[in-house]
């Protein structure tokens, strides 16, 4: 596949993680477009919740929301409630997936979006938690989605605003996160799951192409390797075409001859 | 920690008269309401149904050591930075929306120690205005356990009795002041509003006082018409100020979206001139605008009309 972006690649991977009959607390961009591609594929009666009290949004193609608490959001919802109640449904354990994107992450897949350096004197302040610390505490399992750079990929977060396995062990249980499990870190160039008693990061899948070796340099940690280490099939057309017509609209995907039979083949899902 | 304690929250609500009268005023006789030093929590989340018209009179205003609490703050919040008009913000996130980039002004207030971010997880926010809308001192919780978030702010834990599981206990907000922008709303200040509620219920009956800006004005017989549509009951509301495109340039849901053309403005501008151009926005666009609605007039009616025609093409039919 020629011309595969780094996210068109990760929100592909990603959405195969889906299953049908599942609920998945979603947020903007990869999350929302890996979710949505996954209806349109193997999971139709997947309900897609996002935090600003959406609950079963569709989507209008080449309207995708900027924010989860917008109207393009609430596309085709059925039920709107509030952010706390979202909040509420995941801590009952109702979500059967949860989505999160890292401006770091560690090799026990702990999250930052706080602060680059410290607290008391930040490099860099960022915008924060958000849901996320929220979605990694309550949701039955955890996808991170991100870029693979060595930068993102750190042995040690500067600050956990979102925890991930901890120190690894049972740490999580014992800070009474009693719920939950971070299933998979997908990339640009792999994917990747926790082994069992550790908690530690391991490599179980490569993107079409990718080496380990290569995969090891762009992280910052000692990456282990499943022995069951599998390639990633890459993009379908058909993938990319659902991926890109709802990112765009029919306009992007069809830029000479504007033909609304295809609104049928990618409705609002 | 601010707000003071969960029982004189309830003592001074006791004492607060629930007169059934006509609450109606200008934003600038609301806003009078908050004085320096105050909790204002305000309303809508981010980008949406935040109370504009009352912010901009908040600002103009110029109240001084504030400490400002939202779900998600949005640019509103650099405003407040630029003037010098804040010394705490509590919240979960702060930014102007995930195409912009971090927020410039937000970076060098809180990087350089000027003004404390106090960050919460989305749903402790949530939590802690339900606590203090639920009249408890906290509530339980099963999130921001293990995190630095959590030792950042302090969060203490609770075992609790029954099945001595430890959960964080999430202390009860009582804001000082609540602002919220609604879609309708009668003088005696029934509210009423159309899509999600973001967290505006629990902040409104948490605060000491409570302004609503709102669409439109009605009678309490469209009021009593669709009563499930209630989100607040006057006896909750304080001040009344009617305020078309009062969220402007926020979305207000159903009403219109946001206009994010004014937000690519401000951002380019705060990219070339940093933050002096969050005061510059301040002196254009607040003081140099005798009211909210003279503001909109310079904003122009076919902007406010493309962003209703937007709202109208989402909604279902």
């Amino acid at each position: 596949m020629n011309d595969v972006t780094a996210e068109e690649l990760m929100a592909i991977t990603a959405s195969r993680l889906l299953a049908d009959h599942k609920v998945v607390f979603a947020g903007v961009g990869m999350p929302l477009l890996a979710s949505a591609v996954a209806r349109h594929r193997q999971a139709p009666n997947l309900t897609i919740v996002l935090e600003g009290g959406i609950i079963g949004t569709r989507l209008l193609p080449g309207h995708l929301p900027i924010s989860t608490n917008e109207m393009r959001a609430a596309y085709g919802a059925q039920m709107l409630t509030d952010i706390t109640d979202i909040f509420l449904f995941a801590q009952r354990g109702y979500f059967d997936y949860g989505f999160l994107g890292a401006a770091q992450v560690d090799q026990y897949g702990n999250i930052n979006t706080s602060v680059i350096g410290s607290v008391e004197h930040p490099k860099v302040r960022l915008p924060g938690s958000g849901g996320a610390n929220d979605i990694i505490s309550l949701c039955n399992e955890i996808f991170i989605v991100t870029q693979h750079e060595p930068r993102r990929f750190v042995q040690q977060v500067d600050f956990i605003t979102s925890p991930g396995y901890l120190s690894g062990g049972d740490s999580r249980e014992t800070a009474g996160l009693l719920f939950g499990k971070i299933g998979a870190v997908v990339t640009d160039l792999a994917l990747m799951d926790f082994e069992p008693s550790s908690r530690r990061m391991r490599l179980r899948g490569l993107q079409a192409g990718v080496t380990v070796e290569h995969v090891q340099r762009q992280t910052g940690f000692d990456l282990p390797v499943t022995d069951d280490l599998e390639e990633l099939a890459p993009p379908s057309p058909d993938e990319l075409e659902i991926y890109r017509t709802l990112r765009d609209g029919l306009a992007v995907s069809q830029p000479t001859t504007p033909d609304l039979t295809s609104s049928a083949t990618v409705r609002p899902v | 920690m601010v707000g003071g304690t969960f029982r004189e929250a309830r003592a001074e609500r006791e004492g607060t008269e629930r007169r059934v009268t006509d609450k109606r005023m200008t934003a600038s006789q609301a806003v009078s309401l908050v004085s320096d030093g105050d909790h204002v929590a305000i309303g809508g989340t981010l980008y949406s149904r935040t109370p504009m018209a009352l912010v901009f009179e908040l600002l103009r205003q110029r109240r001084r050591h504030l400490t400002l609490s939202r779900p998600l703050a949005c640019y509103e919040v650099e405003l407040f930075l630029a003037t010098g008009a804040v010394e705490r913000i509590v919240t979960s996130w702060v930014g102007i929306g995930l195409p912009w980039g971090l927020a410039p002004i937000f970076r060098h207030y809180v990087e350089s120690g000027a003004v404390t971010y106090e960050e919460w997880s989305h749903l402790a926010i949530g939590l802690r205005y339900k606590a203090g809308a639920m009249g408890v001192p906290f509530l339980p919780g099963l999130s921001m356990l293990g995190s630095d978030i959590a030792r950042t702010v302090g969060l203490q834990t609770v075992t609790c009795p029954y099945s001595g599981e430890q959960l964080a206990a999430l202390p009860a907000l009582n804001p000082d002041v609540t602002l919220i922008h609604v879609h309708r709303a009668d003088m005696f200040g029934n509210v009423q509003v159309d899509g999600y509620r973001h967290m505006d219920v629990d902040m409104a009956r948490a605060a000491r006082r409570v302004i609503v800006s709102a669409e439109r004005i009605v009678s309490q017989e469209e009021i009593c018409a669709q009563p499930s549509a209630t989100m607040l009951p006057h006896f909750a509301v304080d001040a009344v100020v009617e305020a078309p495109h009062g969220a402007y340039p926020h979305e207000c849901y159903g009403a219109y979206e946001a206009d994010v053309d004014h937000f690519d403005a401000y951002v380019k501008s705060i990219r070339e001139h940093g933050i002096e151009a969050g005061r510059r926005y301040v002196e254009e666009h607040v003081d140099g605008n005798p009211d909210f609605a003279a503001f909109l007039d310079r904003v122009g009616p076919e902007r406010l009309t493309a962003r209703a025609a937007g709202a109208e093409e989402l909604m279902p039919r």
